[in-house]
């Protein structure tokens, strides 16, 4: 039967296929749809969200030595969480079939960089692939699982944004049952003493030689040969704009990426007069080719930065220029945090308190654009504390106003070594815990806060307030960031707190059902309103300008924010 | 054929283009389609790509290679003017979102019929929200534009009411298919 899959879904897809036992993920785009559609379709394999990338390859790996085939998917950056694991999982014995999905970002739709983590599969000493299409997401993660249990090793698969998020004809193939886990021990392969790793590395190096004899033969690495003026070597994405844009080239198409394929490569150059290298982001394919010797075009004539598209790789290769359209200056339209996001309030009155605002990843870093401007820095996930206790620490006590917002699946994440650390340093700074009960920014995934697990079972429901006391901090206070004049009050005590301090704001994402507003518009008495714009500087989409008075549209969630906040009592309808 | 949907988050582009790709499939082409909806949840622009024909290798459309750009919302029309071919259609909601500068008032909303005449003559309007309104259910415009576009499109009607029954269900089924076919009935130039 065929489908239109996501390569997400097909990833998915292919875990049923392959037999897969267990699946682990934190949500992160562009990966986040692979285990949902797991949980939503295959409910036979064991799905979780785990509070990190690195717990999520550490479990697959626990999986992987029980036999059972895994999967752990995780955006790129997530991978820099799960380093730590993967560079020494290649020196263990890969027992069941262990993938790591990869979903980088190239130009950057969702993500705080676009890291090319093909670079991952050279650092880890481990075979990759990279698909093309949903079709091959689907055919090449089974293939992976085939190629780690034939090799002992974690294999990768490297999706890219375009790869995961478009849809293509997938044919489906038969679901093949798991195999049975059993519990033995092969302790000389997984106790990674110096003592034993020492020996362990020759192994990996020899390893990857027999993956390169491998690559060169290997059925999806293929050699297109058609008019041979101009020869492209491309994997991923890369080769279906430059086959879209040269039909009728010879390519040299890598679906099994690393290791390169020398032999293939070399045989490829010489059959044909031009070599390009077509790849996004870094030159991993074309530092390889000149390294054998072999003379080519790629990072001189393609951008190192951004997404490739049909038209960068047409106007690169055959050295053409796009028309320039006529240039409009249209209004633009950025993201923004929905009408009654309670973040608002609690960013509010941060700003309010003249401090600075140290930030994380989440739905908050929007906070960043204006009219709030209250998100001061955003490095990665759980850096926002450490940066306000470093700033903190480098100008002494009491010389400024410090403090750090953080979402609550964040700070589960990797929030929680920072606020301990300030606790143990004797930290000053305030930290701000946005409590929404979700994984917000990704579309509402559960966490060890929710009560509630990927599978939809009752679990257990972290109490922050009680967390946070477990690791020191003594001053700490629950609130309702929906009530300004009180958010505002409470800032400013913390502030002045002489100790590390933190604010739980509790209230859940306007998304979700528990949400705590009504729903029902408010509206603004224009005889009332004298324009003054003081709600406006809420940022909400739901208050317009228009005429020289604010004006609340339809969109309005009936937070009550904009009516706590204006003097002439213009603001009304029931909250 | 290229086709380009735009629009805002929450506008339902992307099961318009979801139904749009499983017709095309069903009708027997190859099918490719892309959008971008990272933080599309938070009223960001939108923007899915469908193409289909014999064999598809690019999920993207190339700069001037746009046959037909459904527009959701106007100002959002204007944004991918470059994508569009000389004799290209274009067919636009007519509905307005104050991006946030017009909202605070700094930015006058444009108007954007000129801009679109410069580069093609094969523009029409239609009043979706109303239509919409009138079929009791302000979340079909999606639909009804997919009914308009259809027109527009080789498969039967039958095919897209095929697809209608294996990807919705119940009320929100009949609805939309109900939707669907007063857009298809919708006359444009």
């Amino acid at each position: 039967m065929k489908k239109i899959l996501s390569g997400n879904e097909a990833i998915a897809q292919a875990a049923m296929e392959a037999g897969v036992h267990i699946a682990t993920a934190y949500p992160g785009t562009p990966s986040t749809e692979i285990l949902e559609t797991i949980v939503r379709k295959f409910p036979r394999i064991h799905a979780e969200w785990t509070p990190n990338e690195k717990v999520a390859l550490e479990v697959a790996a626990g999986a992987s030595y029980a036999g059972a085939r895994v999967i752990a998917a995780m955006k790129h950056v997530g991978v820099n969480v799960a380093a730590d694991p993967l560079l020494t999982l290649p020196y263990t014995y890969i027992r069941g079939g262990l993938i790591l999905v990869s979903t980088d970002d190239p130009e950057l739709f969702s993500s705080q960089n676009e890291q090319d983590n093909r670079n991952y599969a050279r650092f880890a000493k481990i075979p990759m692939l990279e698909p093309s299409s949903s079709q091959e997401a689907k055919d090449f993660t089974i293939e992976a699982f085939e190629i780690s249990e034939e090799f002992g090793t974690p294999v990768m698969v490297r999706t890219t944004t375009r790869i995961s998020h478009s849809g293509c004809i997938v044919e489906l193939g038969d679901i093949k049952d798991p195999a049975t886990p059993t519990l033995e021990k092969y302790s000389a392969q997984w106790v990674m003493l110096p003592a034993i790793a020492r020996v362990r590395h020759p192994i990996i190096e020899e390893r990857m030689q027999r993956l390169k004899v491998f690559s060169n033969t290997h059925k999806y690495n293929v050699m297109e040969i058609n008019n041979t003026t101009i020869g492209i070597i491309s994997s991923g994405i890369a080769y279906q704009y430059a086959k879209e844009v040269l039909p009728d080239a010879s390519f040299l198409k890598l679906g099994l990426s690393y290791p390169l394929p020398d032999k293939m490569i070399r045989e490829f150059a010489s059959k044909v007069d031009e070599l390009w290298v077509v790849e996004e982001l870094d030159p991993f394919i074309e530092q390889e080719v000149k390294a054998l010797g072999i003379t080519c075009h790629g990072k001189d004539r393609i951008p190192l930065c951004g997404e490739l598209t049909p038209d960068i790789v047409r106007n690169a290769i055959l050295n053409t220029k796009d028309e320039k359209g006529a240039q409009y200056n249209l209004p633009a339209r950025p993201p923004n945090m929905c009408p009654g996001c309670p973040h608002r309030g609690i960013l509010w009155a941060l700003k309010r308190n003249k401090c600075f605002i140290a930030g994380d990843i989440g739905c908050y870093t929007l906070g960043f654009l204006p009219p709030l401007e209250a998100i001061d820095t955003c490095l990665c996930m759980g850096a926002g504390i450490n940066h306000a206790h470093g700033i903190s620490k480098a100008l002494g006590p009491g010389k400024a106003k410090i403090a750090a917002v953080i979402g609550d699946s964040t700070f589960f994440h990797s929030g929680i070594t920072g606020l301990l650390n300030l606790a143990y340093n004797n930290g000053t700074a305030l930290v701000v815990i946005l409590d929404n009960r979700t994984t917000a920014m990704t579309g509402a995934q559960d966490h060890p806060g929710t009560g509630i697990t990927l599978e939809g079972d009752h679990t257990i429901d972290i109490n922050l307030e009680t967390l946070v006391r477990s690791l020191g901090i003594e001053w700490v206070e629950t609130i309702d960031p929906y009530d300004l004049k009180n958010a505002r009050k409470m800032v400013k005590k913390a502030l002045e707190h002489k100790g590390p301090a933190v604010i739980i704001s509790s209230a859940p994402c306007v998304l979700l059902k528990s949400r705590k507003v009504s729903g029902r518009p408010l509206k603004i008495d224009a005889d009332k309103c004298n324009g003054c714009k003081v709600c406006l500087g809420l940022g909400c989409p739901a208050i317009e300008f228009r005429d020289g008075k604010a004006f609340i549209t339809e969109v309005c969630s009936g937070c009550g924010m904009c009516r706590d906040l204006c003097a002439f009592d213009a603001i009304g309808g029931s909250v | 054929m290229n086709i380009l949907m735009a629009g805002v988050g929450g506008q339902g582009i992307i099961l318009a283009s979801d139904i749009l790709a499983q017709v095309m499939l069903v009708y027997g082409y190859d099918v490719k389609k892309s959008e971008i909806h990272g933080m599309a949840q938070r009223g960001g622009s939108v923007m899915s790509h469908i193409r289909f024909s014999d064999r598809v290798f690019s999920p993207i459309i190339s700069k001037a290679g746009c046959d037909i750009l459904v527009s959701f919302e106007e100002v959002e029309t204007a944004r991918y003017l470059d994508f569009l071919k000389p004799d290209a259609r274009v067919i636009i909601n007519r509905y307005r979102l104050s991006p946030p500068s017009v909202a605070l008032g700094v930015d006058e909303y444009p108007d954007i019929s000129d801009l679109i005449k410069e580069k093609t003559p094969h523009v029409c309007f239609i009043d979706g929200d109303n239509i919409a309104r009138s079929l009791g259910d302000p979340r079909v415009v999606n639909t009804i534009m997919l009914g308009v576009l259809s027109a527009l499109l080789e498969p039967d009607e039958s095919i897209w009411e095929e697809c209608f029954h294996t990807m919705l269900k119940g009320r929100i089924r009949d609805v939309n298919i109900q939707a669907f076919k007063a857009g298809r009935a919708a006359k444009i130039n």
